[in-house]
């Protein structure tokens, strides 16, 4: 009890002496305040029928009701294992392309080639992901795309690409690693550049060429960015990319059994159904898991590679 | 004479063929852009336009057009946003990297706490309706946008790295907190101010969320948001057309879209050479340790 209060005096103490200081901090306090720690309270509305007029304190009470209402509902299972199982691909096919494409350019000598290249292959990073559903549209679109028009020239009648819901998971798949990998592959070879040039000096003298030094020096020091990396992506497992599959798929019921997921669930409970409840249970749902595996990956890369854990 | 060298080949042809994948579709969108209406309803989208026309980008810049409108509506939020984004960020940067200000690291959790863990959609929807940050400009300026804890984190670690001494001689010439975050601290940390200027205006430019969630008024749209229902609604509006069987009106509605798109990503193109120099480089701070 005294140390608490000696500790509340000696803030007070530390306001009063640097007192300009915490007025430079006072407007992100007060922004995270209340963007941040006055959110929280509005979780309970997972557990009430929550009514606009009525408020938080006198919505009414209704239990674990939404809860049963999702996991009993197909759509658990679905939104859940596809969001699921688009991150993976996103994970796996995502750093493989990423590294890879940072162990080519590492060799290559030629500068003007290599940031060309580069300049070309960030540039679909900083685009919306609207834009990217104009340049899908570009290519899948029924009458007029790039693709139909290919399987016209062999002979194959087109095809609906927008009512296929089985091609859906490679086509995000491939858009994720078109806009991404990019990125990733610059920061992968920003690795790269940090790695000590005595090694592969001292290789060379022991007579080893580039395919060597890049198996046995390269690969293994870039390992602990690229796992860690993926590690934090798997914690992140849980929240899918609303902006990417929203501004794609949009309203489009017909591909939703292999697309939605749960952030999308959760934008139409709330905007287009408009049961907040409904829709905060659901998020809840998604908060907790995430949250273990936010923590449990965490912990994993604390373990193993002490400089990389996030906290 | 060099050696010819067949990995070496393999290699460069790879790079180029990624390259290429990257660069085509977005060729392929301006393409569509300046292709004459017709010819585009003829022969489909080509890389290679058989009547070339302007007429799409001149439907869009007549005056009073609802792109024009929102343009400038995203301009501004972009402007007015990062401005203040950059301020805010700054100073609380200054005061966590102060190392005289003894919480400095209890006032970090803080900040830290929320970038963990989030409520989620739904609280954040409520707590802006309570607000009143619907359908205003400000709702595209202030939730989720105006200050991110990740940038904060950027500047401290940099202002970590400009000398006391610095400070401790302007306090003995009289100076305070915050003359000397203004005249001292924010002129030497001009290349993190640029990144997070970069990240915070490229967050504003590309952001829909706040749109979709908070604007009904159409004369608020920002521009991604205004393009994404553009999508939906010329479709819509065609296969009305298609339906009824008055074909013979036709809006100019493929290359008007993907000249939409491509104004969009105008600014972007433009300021491009900085946006990579600047923020690969913060990116690459904040993956490898954050």
């Amino acid at each position: 009890m005294e140390k608490r209060q000696r500790q509340t005096f000696g803030m007070f103490m530390d306001i009063r002496k640097n007192g300009t200081s915490y007025l430079l901090v006072l407007p992100a306090m007060v922004y995270t305040f209340i963007f941040g720690y006055m959110t929280y309270p509005y979780m309970i509305i997972a557990f009430q029928r929550f009514n606009y007029t009525k408020g938080i304190f006198n919505s009414e009470w209704v239990g674990l009701q939404n809860f049963e209402f999702f996991f009993r509902s197909y759509k658990a299972v679905t939104v859940t294992f596809n969001t699921i199982f688009l991150n993976l691909l996103f994970i796996a096919f995502g750093t493989l392309t990423a590294l890879v494409i940072a162990l080519v350019l590492n060799e290559l000598r030629k500068k003007l080639f290599v940031k060309i290249s580069q300049s070309v292959m960030l540039f679909p990073h900083f685009i919306s992901w609207i834009v990217v559903s104009y340049v899908l549209y570009a290519f899948f679109s029924m009458d007029m795309g790039l693709i139909n028009k290919l399987l016209n020239m062999l002979g194959i009648a087109s095809v609906n690409w927008y009512t296929e819901p089985e091609v859906w998971p490679a086509i995000l798949t491939a858009m994720n690693v078109w806009k991404g990998a990019g990125m990733s592959a610059v920061i992968y070879l920003a690795t790269i550049t940090g790695i000590d040039e005595t090694l592969y000096e001292a290789a060379e003298i022991d007579g080893a060429n580039r395919w060597q030094m890049c198996l046995r020096i390269t690969l293994p020091l870039m390992m602990p960015t690229v796992i860690i990396l993926t590690l934090l992506s798997i914690g992140k497992i849980m929240y899918g990319d609303f902006g990417m599959i929203y501004a794609l798929i949009g309203d489009n019921g017909t591909l939703y059994s292999t697309t939605d997921i749960i952030d999308t669930y959760v934008f139409r409970s709330l905007r287009q159904i408009g049961d907040p409840s409904e829709a905060m249970a659901v998020g809840l749902f998604q908060s907790v898991i995430g949250f273990i595996l936010v923590f449990g990956t965490n912990a994993i890369t604390r373990k193993f590679f002490r400089d990389g854990a996030l906290y | 004479m060099k050696k010819f060298s067949l990995s070496k080949t393999v290699m460069y042809a790879l790079i180029s063929i990624y390259s290429a994948i990257c660069f085509i579709p977005m060729l392929l969108v301006l393409m569509i852009s300046i292709t004459d209406e017709d010819a585009v309803l003829k022969n489909g989208y080509s890389l290679f336009p058989e009547k070339f026309s302007l007429y799409a980008y001149k439907l869009i810049f007549t005056g009073g057009s609802q792109v024009m409108q929102s343009y400038t509506i995203s301009i501004f939020v972009t402007v007015v946003g990062t401005l203040l984004a950059i301020l805010v960020t700054s100073m609380a940067g200054y005061t966590l990297a102060n190392k005289h200000v003894k919480y400095r690291n209890l006032l970090a959790l803080y900040f830290f706490i929320t970038m963990i863990f989030s409520a989620g959609i739904v609280p954040w929807y409520m707590m802006n309706r309570m607000l009143g940050l619907t359908d205003n400009i400000l709702a595209l300026i202030i939730p989720s946008l105006l200050f991110s804890p990740f940038n904060l984190f950027l500047v401290r670690n940099f202002m970590n790295g400009v000398p006391d001494s610095l400070r401790e001689s302007a306090t003995i010439d009289g100076a305070n907190d915050i003359t000397i975050a203004f005249r001292i601290y924010l002129p030497l940390c001009t290349p993190v101010l640029a990144t997070i200027a970069l990240f915070y205006g490229l967050d504003y430019w590309n952001n829909w969320w706040n749109a979709i969630m908070l604007i009904d008024d159409q004369d608020l749209y920002p521009l991604q948001f205004m393009l994404l229902q553009l999508q939906s609604e010329i479709s819509m509006l065609n296969e009305m057309t298609m339906l009824a069987g008055t074909s013979d009106m036709t809006l100019p509605s493929e290359s008007v879209k993907m000249a939409t798109a491509i104004v969009t990503i105008g600014p972007i193109v433009f300021l491009y050479p900085y946006l990579q120099k600047y923020f690969v480089k913060g990116l690459v701070i904040g993956s490898v340790k954050g």
